[in-house]
């Protein structure tokens, strides 16, 4: 108990009064600490309401559509869904490969979110590439060269503000400057450069978080040695916190993930990626499929839409659970 | 002299930096400006943000497109203010509704909960910030529109012979509407105001509770005379912070909202309208020419909106912050 009573928070300490208030306390001033403590309590089930909801609905409505097959398989046609609404086993017999014409009635492949899922993958993958390296490399010069330089907190500042920029602005801005003005065409390297933009922030504050938790007397036990500071920095600093910086960019990573808006308008949204051409193709990705599907209707839409949704949030929930889990890790060492 | 500042003494010891007196030389050199460079980098994206959405939104700008609400693209009648009315309704639904269950929950998680329950708490709401806005948007869309418009329809009769009210909730033709979006909204904010009021409540000193129960003041009595009163400041930084998000969120609230193509300056919460980013999205790959020029314009107005809501909110906290490290 003593060993713990130094550790414990103010709330373990606040047993004392706890008891006081039962004997002497006026009974209105009593209720009135009740009804606040129940209006907390009630404020916390009210927030995990929506979440049990949400994942609830995506969970019993998703699961059943997510086959391996779903997976791997092409993302049918919208207007074709539509048209076959007549059939009621459309998700079984429904063929992606027909555009109309010359439809083959026979045996169907199941109808998935393949190209998603893949582009899915690719965009995130790209951001971080560009946003993760960038961004440990910013956080490295505020916490190792900056510090308090008035430039460096300027930077910081900078760096804060831009964590609320609204997404659809990076959006427009990469659509402005890499397809208009530059030229290039719409794909999954556009759409993974606005996910970057919108990254990168995010990436650099919590880096410098975990950059200061390492101790200064590794960096001045280094520097005893000789090392400069790239050395000390790139031998030292970075691997001690390397977990932290992991879970840092994971959680980044995550929230890219599941991001539409600044994807709407830069990787082209088709159906059908071309295979060779997945990254500086036009692409896809399954929350903008889950957007496109809302948003077309067709008799397919809702089932595919759920489905997506519960891949999207296992992919989103798989990344944040092993961020947590790391730096909890870090943490506790 | 005599209590040394942590800081102080950090700077003073930097043995790190005393070695640098020798810059220059080759590898540490290379290291440096690249650090410098990608530090830089913040300032470069943000500026061509600026620069880049002006440019593209420069030949909409006029002052009928800040002072009008008159959106018809077909007659090139571009007012923005149809558009920033119902982004602002939206952002202050959901601030309304999500500031005092998240001041609650971190109220709830610094002041009572045990140990255990903390870390649920954290967890909670750290999966509620993890589901992407287009869930929100199909779970909102599929499974709340009907239930909604039944209650929305509801809630339009009750209020019907009601002098005010009957303004505020008009006939609910519909689920998908301003109240809608503005719910879904506050669920989405919730997660960053709880998480910056936690923070904000945890650099309340243990002296002044303590002080405050010694002094046999009930819990709630402690919250109100001391917590509180310490956090108003991160409070309001962590509000604002809130209506930056809400202001920017964009595919949950293009879902949700009904979409019209000239919303009106209405306080009839249960009518369709569109908000600036959603009407972007909507739109702007079928555009072209001022149209485009002015869906984009939305875009830069709500940019220089929020990055002037989040300095503002970043300054608040700061000096807010200054305020406890000086009085500690």
């Amino acid at each position: 108990m003593t060993a713990t009573q130094t550790r414990s928070s103010v709330d373990e300490r606040l047993k004392v009064p706890r008891d006081v208030r039962v004997s002497t306390i006026k009974g209105s001033r009593f209720r009135r600490n009740r009804i606040a403590t129940i209006g907390m309590v009630a404020a916390f089930v009210l927030a995990a309401i929506p979440l049990l909801f949400v994942i609830g609905n995506v969970v019993v409505k998703g699961l059943p559509v997510v086959t391996t097959k779903f997976l791997v398989s092409d993302i049918p046609n919208n207007a074709a869904a539509t048209e076959l609404s007549s059939d009621c086993d459309t998700l079984r017999k429904y063929d992606p490969t027909a555009e109309g014409d010359d439809a083959a009635p026979v045996e169907k492949p199941q109808p998935g979110m393949g190209r998603a899922v893949v582009g899915t993958l690719i965009t995130t993958a790209l951001a971080a590439l560009f946003a993760i390296p960038l961004g440990i490399l910013a956080a490295i010069y505020l916490n190792e060269y900056g510090k308090q330089s008035r430039l460096a907190r300027f930077i910081r500042f900078m760096t804060d503000v831009m964590t609320g920029v609204p997404s659809i602005v990076m959006g427009i801005f990469i659509y402005e400057l890499w397809i208009v003005r530059f030229g290039f065409p719409r794909s999954a390297l556009a759409a993974s450069l606005a996910l970057a933009c919108l990254m990168l922030p995010i990436v650099v504050r919590s880096s410098e978080e975990m950059l200061k938790l390492v101790p200064n007397t590794l960096r001045e036990a280094s520097a005893g040695l000789g090392s400069r500071t790239w050395k000390t920095t790139l031998k030292v600093v970075l691997p001690a916190a390397l977990p932290g910086l992991v879970s840092g960019s994971m959680l980044a990573v995550a929230r890219a993930a599941g991001e539409t808006a600044p994807v709407l308008f830069t990787i082209g949204a088709i159906n059908k990626v071309a295979a060779a051409k997945t990254i500086t193709g036009q692409s896809t990705t399954l929350s903008l499929q889950i957007y496109n599907m809302i948003t077309n209707g067709g008799k397919l839409s809702p089932q595919m839409a759920w489905g997506a949704a519960f891949t999207l949030i296992a992919i989103v929930l798989i990344l944040t659970t092993i961020a947590r889990t790391v730096s909890a890790r870090f943490v506790a060492r | 002299m005599t209590a040394v500042n942590l800081n102080d003494l950090d700077s003073s010891t930097s043995l790190v930096e005393g070695l640098d007196s020798t810059k220059g030389s080759g590898p540490d050199k290379v290291f440096r400006w690249a650090a410098f460079g990608a530090g830089l980098m913040v300032l470069v994206i943000l500026a061509l943000i600026t620069i880049t959405t002006a440019q593209a939104a420069w030949p909409a700008f006029s002052v009928e497109y800040f002072t009008s609400a008159t959106w018809i693209p077909s007659a090139q009648e571009f007012g923005m203010l149809g558009f920033l009315w119902a982004t602002l309704l939206i952002s202050f639904i959901g601030i309304l509704l999500a500031v005092p269950v998240a001041v609650g929950i971190a109220l709830f998680a610094t002041e009572v909960a045990p140990r255990r329950l903390r870390r649920s708490i954290t967890t909670v709401m750290d999966l509620l910030a993890a589901i992407p806005s287009v869930v929100f948007g199909l779970v909102g869309f599929y499974v709340l529109r009907a239930p909604a418009q039944d209650l929305f329809r509801w809630l339009g009769d009750v209020c019907a012979g009601i002098p005010i009210l009957n303004r505020i909730f008009g006939e609910g033709s519909s689920g998908t509407s301003i109240l809608m979006a503005g719910i879904v909204l506050s669920i989405m904010i919730l997660p960053i105001i709880t998480s910056i009021s936690r923070e904000v409540f945890d650099t309340v000193p243990r002296n002044d509770k303590e002080g405050a129960l010694a002094l046999g003041a009930t819990r709630s009595e402690m919250i109100n005379g001391v917590v509180i009163p310490h956090s108003l400041g991160g409070l309001t930084g962590a509000v604002m912070l809130g209506l930056g998000r809400a202001m920017g969120e964009t595919i949950a609230v293009t879902l949700l909202i009904g979409g019209v193509s000239n919303p009106p300056i209405t306080i009839d919460v249960l009518s369709a309208s569109d908000a600036m980013p959603s009407a972007i999205a909507r739109y702007l790959s079928e555009s072209a020419g001022t149209y485009r020029a002015a869906l984009i314009g939305l875009g830069v107005t709500l940019f220089i909106i929020t990055m002037i809501i989040n300095v503002l909110s970043r300054k608040v906290v700061g000096v807010f912050d200054r305020r406890i490290k000086g009085a500690a």
